[in-house]
């Protein structure tokens, strides 16, 4: 794989998060009642730093989800490199709650898929919102986003990478391409 | 870290980065115990069959409440009721579980090497629950857990094994554990406990447990199994624990937060007073509750191995 263009970079990042974080605001009218989980691993981070922003607008904490879907995926068996089973850390009730579930790229849908079974064995949330920072495209499941950073069209041969400080040093995202 | 074994029969055969990847993935799986609906589908569709040619209450529980939580369906045979009565072999009755599509067998057995003779006749995976004085890994692992959960590392850690070292897969599997994790092990009996040759095995042997309580930061004290083997080799009872009971007052002149484990059932009385065993340094039904979070990862890391397995050779 080789890098074919830079999409977002570490300014647009955070302006993008930033206007993702007015838009729940917006949408959920305030903080009450609202919550944000996020899938291993990137979109714990982009959870986190998306509450860091609602923190600056409304002057308040909300509470931070940490979910891992290993355990609900259909493809256990199809991937090549086994994937590693990791906490789940959700240390709050769900129930009536709105719930922002935050990932960093939608593909397939499979993920968040997964994440809404996992979710759903938690408790009866009021709603459950999804925020990616990329929307690549090629959805093989109904499943949409109620806040995108970017629509960014993509070939299947091609893949996103999000890097992100707190995993990879610096934050960017990247298209990469079949050499 | 890539997991690619089927089985799980011992141990020895374990590598120091092979058996941390299985408490960092039983890690995770803990949680999964906590919450209110207390199952994830990630077996869902398998079979696992108990095996046990030896009467077992709570390994056997411990494997059932595991496969539960990750949905797997469970079917326990004892073997007390079933054709091995007939004249069944061991293979046999395998190569006909793995007839019935199942994917995974938990055998307890009393004959050392069962398992692992199981798993080479056997396409499915084979996890050892137990094989006569050999191995009980998820055992050794549940303990080595608990330990780990309680004191953060088992590097340098001072651990003393207590009871009947000689006939017991729990120590043997503890042993091989702890020693590849850099834990000092002391076994401690009556010589006629200590099996010959054991200090190959990296461990020191004492005969005096107040020794032994003085210097460890855990102690494990295994049962003693009057139901293996009456007779003989066994100190009477109340001698045994005048000698080698752990006891409030012995336990009072070793370190402060000494942790205590039993694999259980617990003779009180015998191996340990009753207050020991409820008393504060008792981690003992800790270890039963990390025991299903142990064996839930066992179980989904040979499933997972076999289900790879099986696609690399269609």
């Amino acid at each position: 794989m080789k890098e074919k263009a830079v999409i977002l970079d570490k300014e647009n990042i955070s302006r993008v998060l930033t206007r993702i974080a007015h838009e729940i605001l917006e949408k959920n009218k305030g903080i009450q009642g609202l919550c944000l989980v996020g899938i291993r691993s990137r979109g714990v981070h982009l959870a986190k730093r998306l509450a860091e922003c609602i923190k600056g607008i409304e002057r308040a904490d909300i509470p931070v989800g940490i979910l891992d879907i290993t355990l609900y995926r259909d493809d256990l068996t199809l991937i090549a490199s086994q994937p590693v089973v990791h906490k789940t850390e959700i240390e709050f009730e769900i129930d009536e709650k709105n719930l922002v579930l935050v990932d960093d790229v939608l593909y397939t849908g499979r993920t968040i898929r997964a994440a809404l079974d996992a979710l759903i064995d938690f408790g009866r949330p009021k709603t459950i919102q999804l925020a990616v920072l990329v929307d690549r495209g090629h959805r093989e499941l109904p499943i949409r986003a109620d806040y995108v950073g970017k629509n960014i069209p993509t070939s299947k041969t091609e893949t996103i990478e999000v890097r992100l400080a707190e995993a990879d040093g610096r934050d960017e995202v990247v298209v990469m391409e079949k050499t | 870290m890539v997991w690619n074994r089927k089985d799980l029969l011992g141990l020895e055969e374990l590598s120091k980065e092979e058996i941390e990847f299985i408490l960092s993935t039983a890690e995770s799986f803990k949680e999964v115990s906590t919450r209110e609906i207390k199952k994830v589908p990630a077996l869902r569709g398998k079979t696992v069959v108990n095996l046990f040619y030896e009467p077992s209450t709570r390994t056997r529980v411990s494997f059932e409440v595991a496969a539960k939580r990750l949905s797997a369906d469970v079917i326990n045979i004892a073997t007390e009721t079933s054709s091995v009565k007939k004249g069944e072999t061991l293979i046999d009755t395998g190569t006909n579980i793995q007839a019935l599509n199942a994917d995974i067998i938990v055998m307890r057995h009393n004959y050392s090497g069962a398992a692992a003779m199981l798993a080479r006749s056997l396409k499915i995976s084979v996890i050892n629950a137990g094989d006569g004085w050999h191995e009980h890994p998820t055992q050794a692992l549940l303990d080595i857990f608990t330990l780990k959960e309680k004191l953060g590392a088992i590097n340098g850690l001072k651990v003393g094994i207590v009871g009947d070292i000689a006939h017991s897969r729990v120590a043997r599997s503890n042993i091989w554990g702890l020693t590849k994790l850099g834990a000092k092990v002391t076994v401690c009996a009556p010589k006629l406990l200590i099996p010959a040759g054991i200090e190959q095995m990296d461990v020191r042997v004492s005969h005096n447990i107040d020794e032994v309580i003085k210097e460890a930061d855990a102690i494990n004290v295994l049962r003693m199994q009057f139901e293996r083997d009456e007779g003989a080799a066994f100190p009477a009872q109340l001698e045994y624990y005048k000698q080698f009971g752990v006891t409030e007052e012995r336990l009072s002149k070793g370190k402060k937060d000494i942790i205590v484990m039993h694999p259980g059932p617990i003779n009180r009385g015998i191996e340990m007073s009753s207050g020991v065993a409820d008393g504060a340094n008792s981690v003992i039904l800790e270890q039963v509750t990390n025991g299903i979070a142990v064996r839930m990862a066992v179980l989904f890391l040979a499933a997972q191995a076999r289900d790879k397995d099986e696609k690399n050779t269609d």
